[in-house]
């Protein structure tokens, strides 16, 4: 991903962004009856970020880092989540979560490294919620707009949140809000990774550059091209194809359980209140 | 009167309190009427907040409900419009914007367009209003409307042909489409609008809408009060709950009229006229598709 360039389509006011977004943080933790929140830092950009607009949202007193290591994961990426909590002058809490990890595979020997992913993933929201009752904070989400939309994250893992205030900024705009923000350089300019097995990184995973992607994910998805337009406007049609897929099939990851309905009133169908309700 | 101070409160209601935004009003008020204000806005549902749901039937009220007695006595010192959720004798819940003067509601105007697409939902939960007419008041003749009722000519055009010259829109307008010139897409589009309605129809255009957020969505504020020229009387920040005021003189608009006679020249008969051979038109395409011819 190239740092220094952003499609002019993805370009916002990166202040007004900031006072929206901070604005958003107070606004919904406050109405809670909360002041406090917790985020898993993981030393990469997403949670860099988020950190940063709960600190400047609450004071950085009111905002804890949760790192959350397994025996294999990058050292630099502890490094990194304490050169952010150090940075902004958070609360920073280290939880290892190898003894739990290896403590359940230790029986499922032939498990995959997505499995494993996934629980580490999962490992790591219990942890977040558990500190959540413990320091009465909300937990504060991390997934940008990007992997929402193409599901490239883990379902009740790291997708899991009480208030998420990047979830409509795609990647590269995650990445020039952090920069506005003057988020560490090395924080800035790492190669994004999930972390979740040695050497795993983002865009070899997917298949495709955060840039490519978000570009054809603002056509299709916040000014919604047809697919036949997005051909028209140079997208490879493959490309465009393979992306809206993950799109289509991820959806559920995206809403509640699905629900058989059977009463006159069902929950989600027809009872239906802001989230916001008594807030 | 033909010089008065219009105030705009672009403030952020709780979402479905009414107790607490009643206990909003009464403090904005009273603040309002130590500024010396003659007449005061609140922005749509100012009395509910705006993403209700299923909550609508709950925080509805009907014109005589007692817990309006307050607002309405203190109307007798200051004009007043706000949001409600007006309930109906036979139970339809209109999104209504009530204009208070002198102890009573003078007017009740029951939004007529309902957004229901993107982020909206209205239609779903709200009836449609039926009417749009302009009403006087102290201050003149003026019309009441709500947010997308302004997206729509022919409401503030009904409006001003009835005699209105001063136009009043509340608003809960939730920021869409963040650009990199400081503002909403939506945002800038509204201004647009507002210039353009108060040049074209001749009048003072207040356009008064909210902060705070629901859900996630983001009310902008940029609440403005618009000169019968285009000119901008009054605009308040972005985000940021304010109480703010501005003079307007009625003379203004006079001047503006002799200068600019677009009233006196508009041509209702024609405008009707064609509007009705269309209507017959599309009857008629109605009917043959009926009838089955293709």
């Amino acid at each position: 991903m190239n740092a220094s360039t952003i499609t002019p389509e993805l370009t916002l006011d990166w202040d007004l962004c900031t006072k929206i977004l901070t604005g958003f943080i107070q606004s919904e933790v406050q109405r809670a009856g909360f002041h406090r929140v917790v985020v898993g830092v993981s030393g990469g950009l997403d949670s860099s970020l988020s950190v940063t607009l709960a600190a400047a949202a609450l004071s950085p007193g009111n905002v804890w880092g949760v790192s959350m290591p397994y025996k294999a994961s990058n050292p630099e990426s502890l490094s990194h989540a304490r050169l952010i909590a150090e940075w902004l002058g958070i609360n920073f809490l280290q939880v290892d979560i190898t003894p739990q990890i290896d403590a359940y595979f230790t029986a499922l020997p032939d498990a995959d490294h997505i499995r494993r992913g996934n629980k580490m993933a999962r490992e790591r929201m219990t942890v977040l919620y558990d500190h959540s009752a413990h320091l009465g904070a909300l937990v504060l989400g991390t997934s940008n707009k990007t992997e929402l939309l193409l599901g490239y994250g883990t379902l009740y893992g790291d997708m899991a949140s009480a208030l998420n205030p990047i979830g409509d900024l795609y990647k590269t705009q995650v990445r020039w809000l952090a920069r506005h923000l003057k988020v560490p350089a090395e924080i800035l300019e790492k190669t994004p990774s999930a972390d979740l097995w040695v050497g795993q990184t983002d865009e070899e995973e997917l298949g495709f550059t955060y840039e490519a992607v978000d570009r054809l994910l603002y056509y299709m998805v916040d000014r919604r091209y047809e697919l036949p337009d997005l051909t028209e406007l140079g997208f490879d049609a493959h490309f465009v194809e393979a992306v809206f897929h993950r799109v289509k099939s991820s959806q559920y990851k995206r809403r509640p359980p699905v629900i058989a309905k059977v009463s006159v009133r069902t929950i989600d169908r027809d009872f239906r209140y802001p989230r916001d309700w008594g807030l | 009167m033909e010089k008065f101070t219009l105030g705009i409160a672009q403030v952020c209601p709780a979402l479905g309190d009414l107790d607490r935004n009643l206990a909003l009003h009464d403090k904005i008020l009273r603040e309002a009427a130590r500024q010396g204000v003659d007449l005061l806005l609140f922005p749509e549902l100012s009395l509910t907040g705006y993403f209700l749901k299923d909550m609508v039937p709950s925080v509805a009220l009907t014109p005589r409900d007692p817990r309006l007695n307050a607002l309405k006595e203190m109307s007798r010192e200051m004009a007043i419009v706000v949001g409600l959720v007006e309930e109906s004798s036979d139970h339809r819940f209109f999104n209504a914007a009530a204009y208070l003067e002198d102890g009573k509601i003078r007017h009740l105007h029951r939004k007529f367009y309902l957004p229901t697409y993107g982020i909206f939902d209205e239609r779903r939960y709200f009836a449609q209003g039926e009417t749009v007419r302009a009403f006087d008041t102290r201050f003149g003749r003026m019309a009441l409307t709500i947010c997308e009722d302004l997206w729509h000519p022919a409401v503030p055009y009904i409006a001003a042909l009835d005699g209105a010259e001063l136009i009043l829109c509340i608003s809960a307008s939730p920021g869409r489409g963040l650009l990199p010139e400081g503002t909403f897409a939506n945002a800038a589009a509204w201004e647009h609008l507002n210039r353009t309605y108060a040049r074209l129809f001749t009048c003072v255009l207040c356009y008064c809408n909210r902060v705070g957020y629901e859900d996630g969505a983001c009310f902008w504020g940029g609440s403005e009060v618009i000169g019968p020229t285009g000119d901008v009387l009054l605009k308040a920040p972005q985000l940021e709950e304010q109480l703010l005021h501005v003079a307007v003189d009625r003379r203004e608009v006079r001047r503006e009229r002799i200068a600019n006679p677009l009233l006196r020249d508009e041509r209702l008969d024609l405008t009707v006229r064609e509007l009705q051979r269309i209507t017959r038109e599309l009857q008629r395409i109605l009917r043959l598709r009926a009838e089955g011819t293709p």
